[in-house]
């Protein structure tokens, strides 16, 4: 079944029903923010939300994954020997992700799933979930999808698409997957043209409610060297205060440290969330770190996203403009900023 | 407070005319509602984008270790006794400085705002007569200003600088019988079980970003204890003894230098208080040694000093 209207008062019965099979994941308050978990209820799902303010990355990349084990006891012969930490890859089901969400694992795809490498966790999370998604119908004043190739109404990362039409959804089967799951779905009705109609105007009312504020085709056209050297990333950098947040909230910031555990005769083999902005991140074992300044630190994370990951995988920039960067910094550093004063003349140092 | 931007646009042209300055920490607005963005204005051309309301409340004096040259900065209560810290501290010369001093009655908790606005958006806002104009997609309201400032500020006993060298705008009358620490007393009626319980849900949505402690302008450390890699002295997971490990040396690396701005918890992307670990160690200070962070530089802080008098109320 490609599409169907599901009307919300029977939305939670449908919910369960998928909760029966599959672990199913939605957007849950919980003190002043959403964040993706696992629903015990239907009713745990908190579809009115705007956003998440952690993107849902740690449902595929946790912030602290635990990759192996081994023993360090004397006399064990398999003391030294990494042994894999089972995890869960039981059918799951992503209920209410946004589309830009949707989208950044799609780029984190062209990392993590490549044709000579592949990450099996990664492959494999994303092969046993099925993304659910909620369009956009009122996209927030910081979200810039449509500038970065995205829409809030794009299905490209999704496997359904939801559109809340007011009294119900209309659920519309993007892949295989989404269409299967759309066949098993109960409570659903054929979406009537008044619905469909609905669902069209909303699309079109929020993606021209977005615009676009800042071109990645200019973008593209500059010079890495030119950028890299730009006089303007001291202006850009003073502010920062080379926190965290923009790369942990990110949808589409991957890096990772990978580190030992011990206690006693056992150890873990940890993969950790890193983050570009630290001072640790790129320090050598020698002493020596070719990113210690802070202007070098936050140059790297425009660079990379706006320049080095178009340049080097030739589809488009990473990031999907779900804005929450923009509203979470602390000190107000703004991308959409940044990447207007990239892709406008720069006027490098002589 | 917005007739501070002239002053200060006023000031900072003739600190650059008069070469007193190489540059001046102010702010610029912001690109978002309720946040503007530390800005450093190099020259005469950039003195326009200086900028002044409700919503500085990011503690500049974060932005002075390290820095070499001539700055004038603009300095609130709180980031002038910061200022007075890291002078006590040697992290920046008096001669380097002209602190352009701000007289404030509280910073706007963006926080606070989002929670009455129940999930609506704030697009636009804008202040006058002692109200908060806020607009969004489908709405309009005006709030109480008083109503929404930061907590620190809502409790603040010293919202006039203590060191400046000018003002941007005239002296405000200091709040009086504050009751400062209704919190703590209640964290510490607790039993120790709860106590651990509260601390442990206070923290539990960490992320271990640090921007608590980048934002704080007494956190300078050239390399802070979770950024040590030989030996690794705490975890970098999100496990509760590793987020834990983490607030506590944060928070007692703070005694008697933290002057309580708020800076952390405002820059918490979580909304985590963090300032309840601090506060307590801040009522601790002055209720043992009678000491109030930031205030004077003629009296070194009590916990890098010894006097016979001290208490030792440990020592049994």
């Amino acid at each position: 079944m490609s599409e169907l209207y599901i009307a919300k008062e029977k939305f939670p019965d449908a919910v369960r029903r998928l909760m029966d099979g599959s672990r199913v994941y939605g957007p849950v308050l919980e003190g002043q923010y959403h964040s993706f978990a696992q629903l015990k209820e239907p009713e745990d799902a908190d579809l009115s939300f705007q956003n998440t303010r952690l993107s849902p990355k740690g449902l595929f990349n946790p912030q602290a994954e635990r990759m192996f084990r081994f023993s360090l006891a004397k006399g064990d012969p398999e003391a030294g020997i990494v042994k894999e930490v089972p995890k869960d890859y039981s059918p799951r089901i992503i209920l209410g992700i946004r589309p830009c969400d949707a989208v950044a694992f799609q780029l984190d795809d062209k990392n993590f799933d490549t044709e000579t490498i592949q990450d099996p966790w990664w492959v494999k999370r994303r092969e046993t979930t099925t993304m659910v998604g909620l369009a956009c119908n009122s996209p927030c004043g910081t979200c810039f999808c449509t500038s970065v190739g995205t829409g809030p109404f794009d299905p490209a990362g999704l496997d359904v698409l939801l559109t809340d039409v007011g009294a119900g959804y209309v659920a519309r089967g993007i892949t295989e997957k989404g269409k299967k799951l759309l066949s098993g779905m109960v409570g659903g009705s054929e979406v009537s043209p008044r619905a469909a109609a609905k669902a069209a105007e909303l699309k079109k009312a929020a993606e021209g409610s977005l615009g676009k504020v800042f071109d990645t085709g200019a973008l593209a056209k500059k010079s890495m060297l030119e950028l890299f050297n730009a006089s303007f990333w001291d202006e850009i950098q003073f502010s920062c205060i080379n926190c965290g947040t923009c790369t942990f909230l990110c949808p589409t910031c991957w890096c990772f440290d990978i580190q030992d555990e011990t206690c006693q005769e056992s150890g873990e083999r940890l993969r950790l969330w890193d983050s570009c902005m630290f001072p640790l991140f790129t320090l050598h074992g020698s002493g020596h770190n070719p990113r210690a300044q802070k202007l070098q630190r936050v140059r790297q994370r425009f660079m990379h996203k706006l320049k080095y990951y178009p340049e080097k995988y030739k589809g488009g920039v990473a990031c999907v403009g779900c804005g929450r960067c923009v509203k979470a910094c602390p000190v107000n550093i703004d991308i959409r900023r940044v990447a207007r004063t990239m892709s406008a003349g720069c006027s490098c140092p002589a | 407070m917005r007739a501070y931007t002239e002053k200060i646009r006023e000031a900072a042209k003739r600190l650059f005319a008069e070469k007193r300055v190489d540059a001046v920490i102010g702010f610029r607005k912001g690109t978002v509602p309720f946040m503007n963005e530390p800005f450093l204005a190099k020259d005469v051309d950039q003195v326009d984008q200086l900028y002044w309301d409700s919503n500085c409340g990011v503690n500049l004096a974060n932005y002075l270790p390290k820095r070499t040259d001539r700055v004038a900065i603009v300095a609130k209560g709180c980031d002038s006794r910061n200022i007075v810290v890291q002078l006590l501290e040697n992290q920046i010369k008096r001669e380097q400085l002209v602190i352009l001093g701000a007289p404030c009655r509280g910073m706007i908790d963006r926080r606070r705002i989002a929670a009455e606005l129940k999930g609506k958006e704030a697009l636009q806002t804008n202040e006058a007569g002692g109200k908060i104009l806020v607009a969004g997609r489908d709405f309009e309201t005006a709030l109480d200003r008083e109503a929404f400032l930061q907590e620190n500020c809502a409790i603040c006993i010293h919202r006039n600088p203590v060191i400046y060298d000018e003002l941007v705008g005239d002296l405000v009358p200091e709040q009086e019988n504050v009751d400062r620490y209704a919190d703590v007393r209640q964290v510490e009626a607790m039993s120790p079980e709860e106590r651990r319980q509260y601390f442990d849900t206070l923290i539990a949505p960490c992320i271990r970003c640090y921007a608590c402690r980048n934002a704080c302008p007494a956190c300078y450390c050239p390399t802070c204890f979770v950024d040590e890699a030989a030996p690794q002295w705490v975890g970098k997971t999100t496990d509760p003894t590793d987020t834990r490990t983490f607030h506590f040396l944060r928070a007692y690396h703070l005694a008697g230098r933290c002057t309580d701005c708020g800076a952390c918890e405002r820059a918490c992307p979580v909304a985590i208080k963090v300032r309840q670990f601090t506060k307590k160690l801040e009522k601790d200070v002055k209720e043992l040694y009678g000491y109030e962070v930031g205030l004077s530089l003629d009296q070194r802080p009590p916990l890098d000093t010894y006097q016979p008098g001290d208490p030792e109320p440990f020592i049994k």
